[in-house]
């Protein structure tokens, strides 16, 4: 496999190299910096995960081109940990500790990044996280590039109130971390904030890669005909999504009628379905392949150029590592070194264009500013912007609507150095209640 | 789906003067018409289409029709109106929406898209229901006629019941007096509830849930115990629903399971590549798409000699390769035929791609057929149901009235006497290990309109055709058809109120304390093929 063979030899140039920046410190200008792509490129996650492999791959060429980074070439070190969770913390070691990678993109399911967690902490590494996901989670290592909560389900809960006149709820997913913890936190935004009743919501969850949604599809069919609108909310995750659309499709569930608003589907996994009898049905992110800018077209068309194939499609993560390695360019730039310490310092406060016209910021909890767009689906796959924020909203570690977790901020700045600070008790720490809320996830 | 009052009485007058009307339009109002489209919000938007609904161009169809998929758009430095052939790519073919004339292709970086939301779609589809109800074609005056149940107001009704003196088709009649119906009884009509009643359509369910909670407590009533009745005849469809539900999922079994009966029943190799080979059925089907390119329904005809020939020559392979060499050893096989499906897998994926692959569904598989209006029978899974069966029959055919099918009775039976008569054991090993993987690919072909094809499409299958298989009692074709179904439709008994995720822990469950009663399945082997 490609990944092995670039470890081995990196290895054996590893010796020599290291030999001769000892003996002349002039010489380690040369020496490249290493990134690390921490990506499944086999198993289950293969599907979303290889295109971000290639997304920073593509982003350190284009870095290469334009002379690297503080006179130094970037080079990437790419791993493969094959869909296995417990693989990702070992991996992570691997890049971490063998190759001295400094800097490491990578990661998608929740339970992968819970799964390098303590390796990136232990041996203070960088990792930037792309996904979308539950949040209750702030490590001073890692930097989530994607959406928080409050930037994706609650805006989308809000359009959907407010715009559509929904009534009714359906929060369907995988049985997973990220799902659970969504609606967990939905559950209790639509009760405490619009007082929706019980009888209202409907709950659903399903094992990963399910195929068989007829029961499922039947169940909000009949759901929504007591006379209220009803909408549903999908955290249904990877491939499970394809049998889905398409039950929804046979069995004529219109968008105009009970519209379902995904989390996870993007044009990536929009390529494997016939999209027609889709039309309408919703998603929300922070980018969408069919954004109208300069920078998104220029984005695409290199994407195009890189993959060779004119149909390929960009989408919401893609786009969050562009940001998360432009931010580390810049914070690397600013602090004139890769030493961790410095760049985990320097990038807080560090601003950079996305892809929709505006800029994304690192907060001081680590989290980044994001537009939140909500999009239909079109009958070509792509989205049509329904509807945005008027400006970008800042990542929320710590959700404000669930017991516990509210009391709890973020902030990696000197003096308070802190993931969970507790603003009741005035220490850090995090609270009992949240720790309940987390184990109870386990 | 609301459309605004004065576009209703517009709309009614174009129904009842009869479309089209003069077509004395000139450019200048289309360009108007369509420039006041391009506005910066959707309320704008809605009185925008209002306008050109009522302007009475003759363009205006092809218009809205267009910008209800997103395909009418206007060149950003031009301000010139198009109209997008084809929107994938980078490079559309557009024509000018005023003139019609062909423009070549344009960057869609150059090109500002009128986009719409749900609101306007469903005034534009509504707009065009309305338009529709006057087209020559029986159904599609009965789809126009469907789309208006629950969209009817004040405006509307009166001349609705001209229309509806006027039609000549029952059916177009019926949704037309229900959907008057539906808007009395928001009125607030008692008699409209006598209309309504009966009706499984969930729009009229829907109207009729509403009026329940009304305020006048007569009509309350009446519409309760109207919804209690419904509720009879739904708890009917229901039941059968679930029953469709479970055959459905069943004959995914069947068809999964029934290569691994000949393989594993009748062989007694277990092949743990069984899920790869259905799996390079779909790909066959993915492939034969690609090679026929517009033309899906006949690819996936095509698909089904290929997939099964694709899938048996992998079959031979595999024996030939490695199954050969243990045989008897039931271990050794299961571990080396593992790592066979693991380099099957990681072959797609390297050569083909990670992702996963498109598969069209023929436009005769896609949609339902309508058994009444509260139950529908998806397309797709009708057929392949039906495919399950055929499948089956055909299998049963060969195993019991061909040369083959005695000679591999014989060799698994006997395999020393089966020699001593005469018969080429190895020759029929092979013959049967093709036989059932070529049966594997014909289950891929199937389950590529069911679901993803992709490198993981055989893991997920592996486990459950070995329970199917188990469960109906080794080596026995019958057993595995029974198991299958019913396992499909307790399956779909348990979900609705146990989940998926529990009700797939119960079948397990159950079928564990099931062989724990009867160690040989559903139907054991009997008399001397049991010692086999």
């Amino acid at each position: 496999m490609i990944p092995s063979s670039v470890n081995r030899t990196s290895r054996w140039l590893a010796v020599p190299l290291l030999s001769a920046a000892v003996a002349t410190p002039a010489l380690s200008q040369e020496d490249p910096i290493k990134v690390g792509i921490l990506h499944s490129l086999s198993g289950t996650m293969a599907i979303s995960e290889t295109v971000l492999k290639d997304t920073v791959e593509m982003l350190i060429e284009q870095q290469n081109a334009q002379g690297g980074l503080l006179g130094r070439e970037l080079e990437a070190v790419v791993v493969d940990p094959a869909s296995d969770w417990p693989l990702f913390a070992e991996k992570a070691r691997e890049l971490l500790a063998q190759e001295e990678v400094d800097v490491i993109f990578g990661n998608w399911t929740s339970v992968s990044r819970k799964s390098v967690l303590p390796v990136v902490e232990e041996l203070n590494g960088l990792l930037f996280y792309p996904v979308q996901y539950e949040g209750e989670e702030s490590s001073e290592n890692v930097f989530y590039t994607g959406a928080a909560p409050n930037q994706q389900a609650i805006p989308a809960v809000n359009y959907l109130m407010n715009n559509v006149g929904v009534e009714r709820w359906v929060l369907a997913g995988t049985d997973y971390v990220y799902p659970r913890t969504t609606n967990k936190i939905l559950e209790a935004y639509l009760k405490d904030e619009f007082g929706v009743a019980e009888d209202d919501i409907m709950v659903n969850y399903t094992p990963f890669g399910h195929s068989d949604w007829q029961n499922i599809v039947s169940e909000i069919k009949e759901f929504g005909s007591e006379g209220k609108k009803t909408a549903v909310v999908s955290t249904i995750n990877g491939d499970a999504n394809v049998p889905f659309y398409r039950e929804l499709g046979n069995q004529g569930i219109d968008a105009a009628d009970i519209p379902v608003v995904a989390f996870s589907v993007g044009e990536q996994e929009l390529t494997g379905i016939d999209t027609a009898p889709l039309v309408g049905h919703l998603a929300a992110w922070n980018y969408f392949m069919s954004v109208d800018t300069d920078a998104n077209y220029d984005f695409i068309d290199a994407w195009i150029e890189y993959t060779g194939d004119e149909m390929a499609v960009t989408n919401d993560p893609m786009e969050a590592h562009y940001i998360g390695f432009n931010m580390w360019a810049e914070a690397v730039r600013k602090a004139g070194t890769t030493d961790v310490d410095a760049v985990k310092d320097a990038i807080i406060g560090v601003s950079v264009p996305n892809l929709s016209g505006g800029y994304a910021a690192m907060m001081p909890n680590h989290h980044i500013t994001k537009p939140v767009l909500i999009g239909e689906i079109q009958d070509n796959g792509q989205f049509s912007i329904v509807w945005e924020t008027p400006s970008t909203v800042a990542g929320d570690a710590w959700s404000d609507y669930l017991e516990g977790s509210r009391d709890l901020i973020s902030d990696w700045r000197k003096p308070m150095e802190c993931g969970n600070y507790n603003v009741v008790k005035g220490s850090c720490g995090g609270s009992e209640a949240q720790e309940e809320v987390a184990s109870a996830d386990e | 789906m609301k459309i605004p009052p004065c576009l209703r009485r517009m709309l009614v007058l174009c129904l009842l003067a009869c479309l089209p009307l003069a077509a004395n339009a000139q450019d200048d109002d289309g360009q108007q018409l369509l420039e006041s489209l391009d506005a910066s919000s959707y309320a704008q938007m809605g009185v925008a289409i209002e306008a050109i609904i009522t302007s009475g161009d003759e363009r205006s169809r092809g218009w809205l029709e267009a910008l209800l998929g997103g395909k009418l758009q206007r060149h950003k430095e031009t301000g010139r109106f198009v109209v997008v052939l084809e929107n994938r790519g980078r490079d559309w073919p557009v024509v000018d929406a005023l003139t019609g004339e062909a423009l070549g292709e344009m960057s869609r970086r150059d090109l500002d898209r009128l986009g719409i939301n749900n609101a306007l779609r469903g005034q534009l589809q509504g707009a065009l229901a309305v338009l529709d109800l006057q087209a020559d074609g029986v159904s599609e005056r009965r789809q126009a006629a469907r789309a208006l149940l629950g969209d009817v107001d004040a405006t509307l009704a009166e001349p609705l019941t001209v229309v509806i003196d006027a039609e000549e088709d029952a059916e177009v009649r019926r949704l037309l007096q229900q959907a008057l119906a539906i808007h009395r009884l928001e009125e607030g009509d008692l008699a409209a509830v006598d209309a309504l009643a009966g009706s499984l359509n969930s729009r009229v369910r829907s109207a009729l849930n509403t009026a329940s909670r009304s305020e006048d407590p007569g009509l309350a009533a009446a519409a309760t115990s109207a919804l209690a009745d419904i509720e009879q005849k739904m708890k009917l469809n229901r039941g059968l629903e679930t029953l469709y539900f479970g055959l459905s999922l069943g004959s995914v079994l069947v068809l999964a399971a029934i290569g691994l009966a000949i393989t594993f029943g009748v062989m007694g190799v277990i092949n743990m590549a069984h899920g790869e080979l259905i799996m390079l059925g779909a790909y066959t089907t993915w492939a034969m798409q690609q090679l026929m390119p517009g033309q899906p329904g006949l690819a996936m005809v095509l698909s089904i000699p290929a997939g099964f020939l694709v899938a048996a020559l992998a079959g031979i392979a595999i024996e030939r390769g490695v199954i050969q060499f243990l045989k008897g050893r039931p271990l050794e096989t299961l571990l080396a035929t593992f790592g066979v499906s693991l380099i099957l897998q990681q072959l797609v994926r390297t050569v083909i791609s990670p992702l996963n692959r498109t598969v069209v569904t023929p436009e005769w598989m896609s949609g339902s057929i309508m058994i009444n209006e509260g139950l529908s029978l998806t397309l797709n899974r009708l057929y392949v149901l039906g495919f399950a069966l055929v499948v089956f029959a055909g299998l049963m055919l060969v195993m019991r009235r061909t040369r083959l099918g005695l000679e591999v009775r014989a060799v698994t039976q006997n395999r020393a006497m089966a020699r001593s008569m005469g018969i080429r054991a190895t020759r029929v090993d092979i013959m049967t290990f093709a036989l059932g993987s070529g049966v594997a690919g014909l289950a891929g072909v199937a389950l590529s309109q069911l679901t993803n094809v992709g490198p993981n499409l055989g893991q997920n299958y592996i486990i459950d055709s070995f329970m199917v298989v188990v469960f109906g009692g080794v080596g026995n074709l019958w057993g595995t058809l029974v198991a299958g179904l019913s396992l499909g439709v307790i399956n779909q008994v348990l979900e609705p109120w146990a989940g998926a995720v529990l009700a797939k822990i119960l079948v397990l469950v159950f079928i564990i304390l099931f062989i724990q009663k009867r160690p040989r399945g559903l139907f054991p082997q009997k008399g001397r093929a049991a010692e086999g």
